[in-house]
């Protein structure tokens, strides 16, 4: 019995990265076929004509990130102090809770809030927007991996600051934030790498763009927006697209993640010796 | 340095009571007492480091060149720029090399920058003063936590002084330390009262005996009795500090 | 002189010449060596603290401010059709009548689906991960399922579109329709067009898994060593042991990673966009298409041409977020009391 069950946990185990090596193995074989140098340099190429490339919305998705980054990163990473420091309070509580909830809010959602609060009132789609859209995605993540990190950090290094007459936001800043800073880049690298494909709330805020744009006022292009638009049109120039844009996505995720690893070993190492 | 009618507290309990001494300048006093007698929180009062625990308060006065450092205008953080502070534990700043690590308290100082130079002339002079110099000095941009907890000590001793501190408070600073390290820590303790007040906790009633002109004898957050070393150690007025020092308890 | 002895003194010039040198940093705003400046306010420090709590005030308010715009939003829509909006299933934006029943009713049928299908193999997979896996297994298994956790929802639905829906199309839904038999019941009739709720359940099964693998995973390594080791010792077997001592213990927090699983596939858009055919109809068969809350959303949103139609659009978007909320706070609830940290 006992043997039974843990073979099929096994088994459990060996089903759930099965579609995980479906959906790679896949991607890798057609995107692979549609991806050249010109995918990097070129503009899309209209219906009927093969080939062009994605060079806007390569660029759309950094400018995107920029954005979130410079939304997302201030305020997660000072709510996170805020919760580190103030940990015990009752607003502290409410605000680690709050964060929570906030990371499961549906990204369509977000992207309508987005778009009644941003985009309605001014009147048009902007890249502003849509970098605010997935910024505001990022903050729960941030927050909360900053609380952990700048936790880790002894007490006796604040105290140690302290008497030395460091006011208690250098301490907060130079000592305990530099210190917890291997952990911080982590977390913000895998916030980053979470919002860079998102996409349901670009649709109604940065709403794409066919043509080259780097102004932050209009409607820009991004790369997940671009794979969606292709993937569900009906034509196999495009599909083709699709799939290189999927793969170039993929491969910048797990760009972000490996080096986010690195990050993390590298301050262990540190720690160590 | 004096403190008048000093009391603390964490919460509901009363860690100090009623303490009223002196510190003379350019001597080195020894607190000493059984572990949880208060001497380390009394140290803390002095340079307001107890107020940064939660829930803990302080009453009565702390005088610093005649000055009450509890009245309102001051500020804490300009009070312990001039009272250096180094505790039981090692606490190099880890992602600072050893020469940022002496030098880190001068940034935090009031007035002009100092250049490099001068800052380097500062750290050389410390690390000399604390007697690392000759250890260190091939490796000032190395990590400081590369180094022996001997020398981390050391260090953060370098550093307390680097802001040359009129008084320097000294939490049992050689507790986690080996013996040459700790002997090293205490012949520099000897040499500093040229130069400043030092005060320092310590369990140790061998260490209080070699390193320090006057004695404190703490219990149960009370002061028993302050005299000089050399007459609290043979001729100990309160039967208490005398059933103390003969190892009778704690 | 009552100066103890001490066994050997190191007198250094320095020490004596290092007050003088650093005189002009210690006392400088205040003149002589004698007075000491120690005054002061600490309005830095004010700052930062006002600072830093603004920062955290933004998490609460920016919540407050999503709830407030998209509930006023879908205000109209919510008042002129009443409690009729959840329970009709007419979506007719050319007469102006709006029932958001069917989106409803797949989101809870897709998120069924997807529970029913990930939870088994997750909660296997996290058992071996935190129990039975031998090391150099755990670290890159680990690392698998958290990737797969960081693939695109688009990049899921490309694969849906591409690969997913065909291989229904041609070889499953035929298979259980007619091989097995199961087109008699009425989960599993008619044409077998691809696009489908059954389509939408199954990718989102594969999108919760390594949500509740990675929390599950957490919350059984949080569970004590001396709990597995006191039914150890009793004579209970390993299996025995996780059955009867582990699983116990970190009961609660599965369950809130379950629900935390739930959350996500309640919200989930794009992939789910692309293969559930978007249409509204209310159908027994898991064959037939139909609509998400949140597909509805993504689908009609740029191409809603009156103020109604928006107005009932947010107040889909309303409904979504009122029910991810509950959820997503019961399940941070359940996750805290077992001692996981993690999203």
């Amino acid at each position: 019995m006992s043997y039974v069950m843990v073979a099929l946990t096994v088994v459990a185990a060996g089903l759930a990265i099965v579609p995980l090596v479906a959906i790679l193995g896949y991607l890798i074989k057609q995107g692979a076929g549609a991806l050249s140098l010109e995918f990097f340099t070129s503009m899309p190429k209209p219906v009927g004509e093969a080939g062009g490339g994605m060079v806007n919305a390569i660029l759309g998705t950094l400018i995107l990130i920029g954005i979130a980054s410079s939304v997302g990163l201030p305020i997660g990473i000072g709510a996170g102090l805020y919760l580190a420091e103030r940990g015990g309070t009752r607003l502290a509580n409410l605000v680690r809770f709050l964060a929570d909830v906030l990371n499961g809010l549906p990204s369509i959602v977000m992207g309508i809030f987005a778009w009644e609060f941003l985009v309605r009132p001014i009147g048009h789609f902007s890249a502003l927007a849509g970098g605010a859209a997935i910024g505001a995605m990022m903050i729960p993540l941030v927050t909360r991996t900053t609380e952990e990190m700048v936790r880790t950090v002894p007490q006796s290094l604040r105290e140690a600051a302290l008497a030395l007459g460091f006011p208690r936001w250098r301490t907060s800043l130079q000592i305990v934030l530099r210190t917890a800073l291997g952990g911080i880049v982590t977390g913000v690298l895998v916030a980053v790498a979470r919002v860079a494909g998102e996409t349901a709330p670009l649709l109604f805020t940065a709403f794409g763009n066919q043509f080259f744009s780097t102004k932050l006022t209009q409607p820009i292009a991004a790369l997940p927006l671009q794979v969606f638009v292709y993937a569900i049109s009906p034509y196999d120039e495009w599909h083709a697209q699709a799939w290189a844009g999927a793969l170039v996505l993929i491969a910048l995720i797990l760009i972000i993640s490996v080096i986010s690893r690195f990050v993390v070993r590298s301050k262990h190492g540190r720690a160590n010796d | 340095m004096q403190t008048r009618a000093l009391q603390a507290y964490f919460g509901s309990t009363h860690a100090v009571r009623d303490v009223s001494l002196d510190f003379p300048a350019n001597e080195v006093t020894a607190i000493i007492g059984p572990s949880g007698c208060g001497k380390s929180t009394l140290l803390r009062c002095l340079n307001r480091m107890h107020e940064t625990i939660p829930l803990a308060r302080v009453e009565g006065e702390v005088l610093f060149h005649g000055q009450n450092i509890y009245s309102p205008d001051v500020d804490p953080i300009a009070l312990r720029r001039h009272v250096g502070m180094v505790f039981q534990r090692p606490t190099p700043f880890p992602t600072m090399s050893i020469r940022d690590n002496v030098a880190a308290g001068l940034r935090v100082q009031p007035g002009e920058r100092l250049d490099r130079k001068q800052v380097d002339a500062i750290v050389e002079q410390a690390l000399k003063q604390a007697a690392l110099w000759d250890e260190v000095k091939d490796r000032l941009k190395g990590s400081a936590t590369g180094i022996s907890g001997g020398q981390q000590q050391r260090l953060c001793i370098a550093r307390a002084l680097a802001t040359s501190p009129k008084v320097l408070l000294l939490d049992e600073p050689t507790a986690s330390l080996d013996p040459l390290s700790t002997q090293k820590v205490e012949e520099l303790v000897y040499e500093l009262r040229k130069s400043m007040t030092v005060i320092i906790v310590t369990h140790n009633m061998q260490q209080a005996a070699r390193v320090s002109d006057r004695t404190v004898f703490m219990l149960s957050g009370e002061m028993v009795e302050t005299a000089s070393t050399r007459v609290m150690f043979t001729t100990p007025s309160d039967p208490r500090t005398e059933a103390y020092i003969t190892g009778r308890f704690g | 002189m009552q100066t103890p002895s001490l066994p050997a003194t190191v007198t250094t010039p320095e020490s004596r010449t290092l007050p003088t040198l650093a005189t002009p940093l210690a006392g400088s705003p205040a003149a002589p060596p004698s007075r000491v400046s120690i005054e002061g306010t600490v309005v830095a420090d004010r700052v930062y603290r006002a600072a830093i709590f603004g920062f955290a005030l933004c998490v609460p308010i920016l919540l407050l401010l999503i709830f407030v715009e998209v509930g006023v939003a879908g205000w109209p829509a919510l008042r002129q059709f009443g409690f009729g909006f959840l329970t009709s299933s007419t979506w007719d934006p050319v007469a102006g009548q709006f029932g958001a029943a069917p989106a409803i009713a797949g989101t809870i049928i897709t998120s069924i689906i997807a529970l029913v299908i990930a939870t088994p193999l997750a909660l296997g997979g996290a058992i071996f991960l935190s129990d039975f896996a031998p090391s150099w297994v755990r670290q890159p298994l680990a690392f698998l399922i958290d990737l797969l956790a960081a693939v695109p929802s688009v990049v899921y639905g490309l694969w849906g579109v591409f690969f997913l829906l065909p291989l229904l199309r041609e070889d499953v839904m035929p298979f259980l329709r007619d091989t097995l038999h199961l087109g008699a019941t009425p989960f599993f009739r008619g044409p077998a067009y691809g696009p489908s709720v059954l389509a939408a359940g199954l990718i989102l099964s594969i999108m919760v898994l390594p949500y509740i693998a990675a929390v599950s995973r957490e919350v059984l390594m949080a569970v004590p060593r001396s709990q597995r080791e006191a039914a150890l010792a009793l004579g209970a077997t390993r299996w025995e042991t996780i059955t009867g001592a582990v699983i116990p213990f970190a009961r609660s927090g599965i369950i809130g990673g379950v629900i935390l699983g739930l959350g996500r596939a309640l919200g989930e858009t794009m992939a789910v966009t692309m293969v559930i055919g978007n249409r509204h109809e209310l159908s027994a068969s898991l064959f037939a298409p139909g609509y998400t809350m949140a597909s509805l959303i993504a689908n009609e949103f740029s191409e809603a041409t009156n103020d109604v139609h928006l107005s009932a659009l947010m107040a889909v978007g309303f409904v979504l977020l009122l029910i991810t909320l509950v959820v997503n706070g019961i399940a941070r609830w359940l996750v805290w009391q077992t001692g996981g940290s993690r999203s």
